[in-house]
């Protein structure tokens, strides 16, 4: 499902791209696929037929229309809206100096007490002292399930096994909570159904009884048209300040996520990302973006080669290039930009179109495979780099290998694969984006960028071959010459006998 | 006016008559089925869960059906669910019981669908038809699974058995067959921890589980059954291909069925993976377990749009 969703993606930027510039028109198929991939994610119908509304309206002015990669600025404004819709973010407990009362909340089996044991860790490594309140007086064993994490974490915890009245338990919860000392309560309530009215009245009655600082709903990521409903009641009884999103280590999109902020427009404070106690995470609505549109993390990989490629450095290395110079050296400040972008491999999956790539690669890992070219350009001089195939020679050649701590061959090897290299990247530097992006795909497909294959070094004429034509004719030239050379000894023999 | 205009004009009323279809010639009320129309009943399709792809099978053929013509969403719905309906139906026994000895039933899921809860439904159930039940806790992952599972157990009065926490939860299971066997009690659930169909190591051990409740009754489990939190959306899909791949899964229990959740994903997933739904869950009560009926199923995914 993932895969097609990302093939269709791919294919709603291929529709958009190479078509100039962004039309009414060829905008609708993609913001189409667009509301596709979020009702594939699970996003209310209305949410994303909102959403879907809003980016038309930005996409359509003006100046996406006269901008020169429309395409782009389509994906952004998709991606940038997505993330302003699950923004701003706001990880802050909102803890005040004494005790503070954190409330959680949720439909069953949403991930309340798993997440309450994980939010008092995290109160606890901050320097406060959090205390777990069994307030679950329904589920079976629910009680017994809040101490053992308690235990496990070493935190503070108030339980009263035989209690009918959560409300009771909280109150004398925090009684205890100033007899020990501790400063942030956590309230672990009983999971619900938001149309249970019996129940709901009682959470309310606990949010007025306590006036609890902050009320958290828990909601599972996989989650998936009821996401609204339930939110919307939830906000509604209690006034929710904060939303954690569980169950994300899986491979659900997590659309809930869009549509859980859109109906109660509270921040989503934190994901849950593993069963174990230390997994929770703050939320970020880029990554969350990315996930739920489900094309890599093609946006940030934007951001991110604006953020670290150093403008300059590539600017000087774009002149270089253009003047037809490439050397070792440049070529490993090219790989060790590239490095700071994340591991090669994802980086490739990030890339509409590069997925198969990176499929390709497997097991092979590119970046090990990087780090020792690295070593090897750095255990050369600076005029090796500058002309490696004319200086190493087999002594220069064990030296190097013997600093890098590599094979001789692959010496050799990197020298060879690195002159068709030279010549690609001189080529390439020379072409506007667009068609670079096409020289980088076309060099994926003959295979080139697979690591280990040897490069193909580029054919130039030597002078000597020849046309089988000019061959023909020289032959008979030689023959001729042949005849010529023995009807002379012949003569020379006949005239000496003579 | 010539004649030739006057048999165009004439021609032109004929036209327009056949283009209307003549099943609707005499309808007052109703809509166009047009582009928007199309849209509306997609939308409708996705908000039950089904997911993009079933709602888009259905409007496809609906278009092709009955686009340009006048009809009542309503109709059209009608026909829907009973093409539905016809999809998910399965045989009126959900429960396949061995022929001899216990009947041993593997229950598996994600972390929170309702396993434990469901175990407890399904033992009430077997105790209503008479049936002794032995219970095993093979959670021995999660804190307080096994004490949750035993609260079950004694307030329904099955036998249970369990380990200590972090033990091997296969042993727990070759143990539970085992006592099933021993006591000669007729049905025999072994609970699972819940997992993440994405974790491979934690797939891996399930199907050890399940291997090992082959050991002692060749055929066992007898029925693999995927507790499906009803509210799940189209992780769903994923949740029943991986589950089916680790341990073949024979059916669903949808769970939390008494919310608003529509539970549609089922809808793709007895289309992808062929996975009927066996009973349901509609209360947090022993009693609250069903057998899956399709028509009323069916007829609450769309309760309240037509």
């Amino acid at each position: 499902m993932f895969e097609s969703l990302q093939e269709n993606l791919s294919a709603a930027i291929r529709a958009l791209r190479g078509r100039g510039k962004l039309t009414e028109s060829n905008m609708r198929e993609g913001l189409e696929l667009v509301r596709r991939a979020l009702l594939e994610a699970d996003v209310s119908v209305e949410v994303a037929k909102d959403f879907v509304a809003r980016v038309a309206e930005k996409a359509v002015g003006e100046r996406v229309l006269k901008s020169i990669d429309p395409t782009r600025q389509l994906i952004y404004i998709v991606y940038q809206e997505l993330a302003a819709l699950m923004g701003p973010v706001d990880h802050s407990l909102h803890l005040k100096p004494g005790v503070s009362i954190l409330m959680l909340c949720g439909l069953q089996g949403s991930g309340k007490t798993t997440t309450c044991g994980k939010l008092g860790r995290y109160v606890a490594q901050r320097g406060r002292k959090p205390m777990l309140v069994a307030a679950d007086l329904q589920r079976p064993a629910a009680i017994e399930q809040v101490q053992i994490i308690a235990q496990q974490l070493g935190l503070a915890v108030y339980a009263e096994p035989t209690a009918k009245d959560p409300v009771a338990v909280c109150q004398a919860a925090v009684k205890q909570a100033a007899l020990v000392g501790a400063q942030v309560l956590i309230l672990d309530t009983a999971g619900r159904l938001h149309v249970d009215q019996e129940l709901m009245d009682e959470l309310t009655l606990l949010d007025r009884r306590l006036q609890p600082d902050q009320v958290y709903l828990v909601v599972d990521a996989m989650t998936g048209q009821d996401a609204v409903r339930s939110a919307k009641a939830f906000n509604e009884a209690l006034e929710l300040d904060g939303v954690i999103l569980t169950k994300l280590d899986g491979d659900a999109r997590g659309g809930a996520a869009l549509s859980v902020k859109a109906v109660t427009g509270v921040p989503i404070k934190f994901v849950g990302v593993g069963e174990h106690l230390d997994a929770l995470e703050e939320f970020h609505p880029d990554r969350m973006a990315s996930r739920i549109l489900g094309f890599g993390d093609v946006i940030s990989l934007v951001e991110q080669a604006k953020q670290k490629f150093d403008e300059e450095e590539l600017q000087r290395q774009q002149a270089k290039l253009r003047k037809g110079e490439f050397t070792l050296e440049d070529f490993k400040n090219l790989i060790l930009q590239t490095k700071r972008l994340g591991p090669i491999n994802k980086l490739l999956s990030f890339l509409p179109g590069m997925g198969g790539l990176a499929q390709m690669m497997g097991d092979l890992d590119a970046d090990i495979q990087l780090r020792r070219t690295i070593g090897i350009i750095d255990s050369m001089t600076p005029e090796e780099r500058r002309n490696p195939k004319d200086l190493i020679d087999h002594s220069r050649r064990r030296r190097i290998a013997a600093g890098a701590g590599v094979e001789p061959h692959e010496v050799s090897e990197l020298v060879k694969q690195f002159e068709p290299m030279a010549d690609m990247m001189k080529r390439i530097a020379n072409l506007g984006f667009r068609d670079r992006m096409k020289a980088v795909q076309e060099l994926s497909s003959s295979g080139l960028l697979t690591p280990g294959a040897r490069l193909a070094k580029q054919k130039v004429g030597t002078g000597k071959r020849l046309t089988p034509k000019e061959r023909a004719k020289l032959k008979k030239e030689r023959e001729r010459m042949e005849r010529r050379r023995k009807r002379e000894e012949k003569r020379k023999r006949l005239g000496g006998n003579d | 006016m010539g004649l030739l205009e006057k048999l165009k004009q004439g021609l032109k009323k004929t036209t327009q008559l056949l283009n209307t279809d003549i099943r609707d010639l005499f309808k007052t009320r109703g809509r166009l089925v047009d582009d928007e129309f199309l849209r509306e009943l997609f939308e409708m399709l996705v908000k039950t869960d089904m997911g993009v792809e079933a709602a888009q099978e259905i409007t496809d053929e609906v278009a092709v059906a009955f686009r340009a013509r006048v009809v009542e969403m309503a109709e059209v719905l009608e026909q829907i669910k009973q093409k539905l309906k016809q999809l998910l139906a399965q045989p009126a026994a959900p429960i396949a019981m061995a022929a001899t000895g216990p009947t041993v039933i593997m229950v598996a899921g994600v972390n929170g669908c309702g396993k434990t809860t469901s175990i407890a439904k399904l033992t009430h159930m077997f105790q209503c038809q008479g049936k002794r039940v032995v219970l095993g806790a093979a959670d021995t992952f999660r804190a307080a699974a096994v004490e949750q599972l035993t609260v079950w157990a004694n307030r329904l009065g099955a036998e249970i058995v369990t380990g200590p926490s972090g033990s091997d939860p296969a042993s727990v299971a070759h143990r539970t067959v085992a006592r099933a066997l021993e006591t000669q009690a007729d049905v025999c659930i072994v609970d699972t921890a819940g997992r993440l169909q994405t974790q491979q190591t934690l797939m891996q051990q399930l199907s050890k589980i399940h291997r090992v409740l082959g050991k002692q009754i060749p055929e066992a489990p007898h029925e693999v059954l995927l507790v499906l939190d009803a509210t799940t959306g189209q992780n769903g899909i994923s949740q029943a291909k991986h589950f089916t791949d680790a341990v073949r899964c024979t059916g669903i229990v949808l769970a939390k069925l008494d919310g608003t959740a529509k539970g549609g994903v089922v809808v793709a997933i007895r289309k992808q993976v062929g996975l009927p739904v066996k009973l349901v869950g509609i209360g947090e009560k022993p009693e609250d377990l069903a057998v899956f009926e399709p028509g009323p199923f069916v007829d609450a995914m769309f309760a309240e749009m037509s």
